[in-house]
């Protein structure tokens, strides 16, 4: 036990002294939660829009109107013909073309038929989708105004229909900050486990310490916990330090328990400090310990459903995430953050990362020799 | 005490020790004596448990190397040819580590290193990647001695260290054996051979000779001839192609000549370098020291 506590000291002692470390466990957090939740957004802010009015009718001009009033919707150009408009498309000036055929009005009014056509930028096809189902909507809101007003119906006493009245639960306002928070929150930890104790322990042997720490008769699980605990410690201070952040900057409400929530990333870690000194067993350099844990991070983060539900993932990679520690940690996080999930809730996650974690740290023990 | 018996060990395709077998004494300095590449580090690093050896036995005060590792970590100490202590940690703090992990106190075997301590006590809370050379040789000594280990095993310690320091090393070393701790050092300098008790020429994982530094030396059989002139390497150059040459090295500022027989004279030579226009000429018969020895060993292979 004086053993450990001796290699702790020790542990602490070099993690304070290193001077990349200290800006390392402030500054990620601070970076990730501020620049990261804030970019990677999936709200759509502006919309550039071209329009190509062959009509310039009064009904063709109330359409344009109606999308130029929309904040989020900036009509920025009117040009003459489809093929300046794909120009404009083209050359990313702008997201959406709208082209309102000659005679649109005519055609309306005398056959019940406009036509209209959508030229949506899908590059990214998250956002083209939602390009497409708001301007949808705006066209087809504008069409029942238009049949209204022609049929001499105020317009807010629409024909009979049903009504929708939403609500959207955990997360009122949608606001993808909060969805992206915990989910960053899972990388951070993520990262501070899986790099940094892996790099700490090659970097043993790049040095050559572990060769004089190998003749001594220090046992493997000492050494590993001494190896474990610091970055343990570490990474809960961070997912602390990300959450404080989370709630001043943006509000972010933790409708759970808190205990939960650490006791969780407590046993979550145990299984990411394995695998993370687990490469480290099998490399020798740093630079080895980088690509390869980079490797696993991209392909966990990925998988894991930071950006993408992992229900809409094909089946396989949804089995294929069972062994995935991220996947399980970004869902609990999201539970316990924004849904208030209790302990019941989550049993089955938590059989997993206890898995998990008994895997991957049997693996780096198995694997570490006290001979090189 | 150490027993090596027929201990092979190889890298894939590299045979770095071939049938080693050699005995170290209670309390004797012995030093491996070769240049790199020779199997010096891989021996001691299958006594000091870090390998295995492919086949041969080893025993360190009657432990086997390979079935008693854990007690044999307790009795040996180790300096590895690189400097292996924490550079961020204090020199207090790496003494203070090690004495932990080895169970014990820098207070309880602070007699068996003070004489070398106190010369770097004065630093002791400077970071060890901040000492100079010869105090980073002393800091790991003091490590490695901190837990009062009955076998000491020093891979290259005086690599890379300056003349000064290296002598007060080696009296440090003399001291420590009158302490009844073996030493195994190793070393690729041959003026630090005849410092120990016995040494092994080690060549291309083999073991050339075992003995005392002056027995090898003695036993010697050809006569070494020292020359010099104002153009050291055309002299060698020119000693080489003179035909009653067997052996030209370069040592220092002289060149060292064995003759194919022990009839070759100074006087031969002499005359045979002034036709060659060499000037102010030096040939002289000396005494051979271990490195002649060692140079004639590797060149007869």
């Amino acid at each position: 036990m004086k053993t450990i506590l001796y290699i702790l000291q020790k542990e602490f002692r070099q993690i304070f002294r290193n001077r990349t470390m200290l800006p390392m466990i402030f500054g990620v957090p601070l970076v990730q939660m501020l620049i990261l939740v804030f970019a990677a957004t999936f709200d759509m802010k502006k919309i550039d829009m071209v329009v190509v009015d062959k009509d310039l009718s009064t009904t063709s001009r109330q359409l344009v109107a109606k999308f130029d009033g929309i904040p989020f919707y900036h009509v920025s150009q009117a040009v003459m013909d489809e093929k300046q408009a794909e120009a404009l498309l083209l050359n990313g000036e702008s997201d959406i073309a709208l082209v309102i055929p000659a005679n649109f009005e005519r055609n309306l009014i005398r056959n019940n038929n406009g036509q209209l056509q959508l030229l949506i930028d899908a590059v990214d096809g998250n956002s083209a989708q939602l390009i497409y189902a708001y301007s949808g909507q705006i066209i087809s809101s504008f069409n029942k105004n238009l049949i209204a007003h022609w049929k001499g119906i105020p317009e807010f006493a629409p024909p009979t229909q049903v009504k929708i009245s939403e609500t959207y639960w955990y997360n009122n306002e949608l606001d993808y900050k909060w969805y992206m928070a915990p989910g960053i929150l899972a990388i951070l930890v993520t990262i501070i486990g899986m790099f940094m104790s892996g790099m700490n322990l090659v970097r043993e042997k790049e040095i050559g310490t572990i060769e004089q720490l190998n003749v001594t008769p220090v046992k493997k699980y000492q050494f590993i916990i001494g190896k474990l605990v610091p970055f343990w410690v570490i990474a809960l201070f961070d997912l602390a330090f990300g959450l404080l952040i989370a709630w001043l900057v943006f509000d972010l409400p933790i409708v759970g328990s808190l205990w939960l929530l650490f006791g969780f990333a407590g046993v979550y870690l145990i299984g990411v400090l394995g695998l993370g000194l687990f490469i480290s067993t099998v490399t020798d350099t740093q630079q080895q310990v980088m690509f390869v844990s980079f490797f696993f991070m991209m392909i966990f983060i990925l998988m894991g459903g930071i950006f993408t539900p992992v229900e809409s993932m094909p089946h396989w990679a949804q089995i294929a995430d069972r062994i995935n520690p991220i996947f399980y940690f970004m869902k609990i996080l999201r539970m316990i953050i924004l849904k208030g999930s209790g302990f019941s809730d989550l049993l089955s996650e938590f059989l997993a990362l206890c898995v998990l974690g008994v895997v991957f740290l049997s693996l780096a023990i198995w694997r570490y020799r006290k001979t090189i | 005490m150490i027993v090596i018996k027929n201990i092979s060990k190889s890298y894939s395709d590299t045979r770095a020790l071939k049938n080693i077998s050699l005995r170290v004494n209670r309390g004797e300095l012995f030093g491996l004596i070769g240049p790199d590449g020779a199997g010096k580090t891989s021996l001691m690093r299958i006594l000091t448990t870090l390998i295995l050896p492919d086949s041969g036995k080893a025993k360190m005060d009657g432990l086997d190397v390979v079935s008693d590792f854990k007690k044999i970590r307790q009795i040996v100490g180790y300096m590895p040819g690189r400097f292996s202590l924490y550079q961020d940690l204090s020199v207090e703090e790496n003494l203070n580590f090690f004495a932990t992990v080895f169970g014990t106190t820098v207070e309880e075997n602070y007699d068996l290193i003070r004489d070398i301590y106190y010369q770097i006590e004065p630093f002791k809370t400077r970071r060890a990647g901040k000492l100079s050379g010869g105090m980073k040789q002393k800091l790991a000594l003091s490590c490695a001695l901190i837990h009062k280990p009955k076998i000491l095993i020093l891979d290259e310690p005086t690599t890379g260290v300056d003349a000064v320091s290296r002598k007060e090393f080696w009296d440090m070393l003399k001291k420590l054996q009158t302490k009844e701790i073996t030493i195994l050092v190793s070393t690729p300098y041959m003026d630090e051979a005849t410092l120990c008790d016995r040494v092994a020429l080690v060549q291309n994982g083999q073991v050339l000779d075992v003995d005392s530094p002056t027995r090898i030396t003695e036993k010697f059989p050809r006569k070494i001839i020292r020359v010099r002139s104002d153009e050291t390497y055309r002299l060698i150059n020119d000693l080489r192609a003179y035909e009653k040459a067997e052996s030209v090295f370069a040592f220092g500022q002289f060149v060292h000549f064995v003759g194919i027989n022990d009839e070759v004279e100074t006087s031969e030579l002499d005359m045979y370098l002034e036709k060659r226009n060499h000037k102010n000429i030096l040939a002289e018969e000396i005494q051979p020291g271990i490195e002649d020895v060692f140079m004639n060993m590797q060149s007869n292979i």
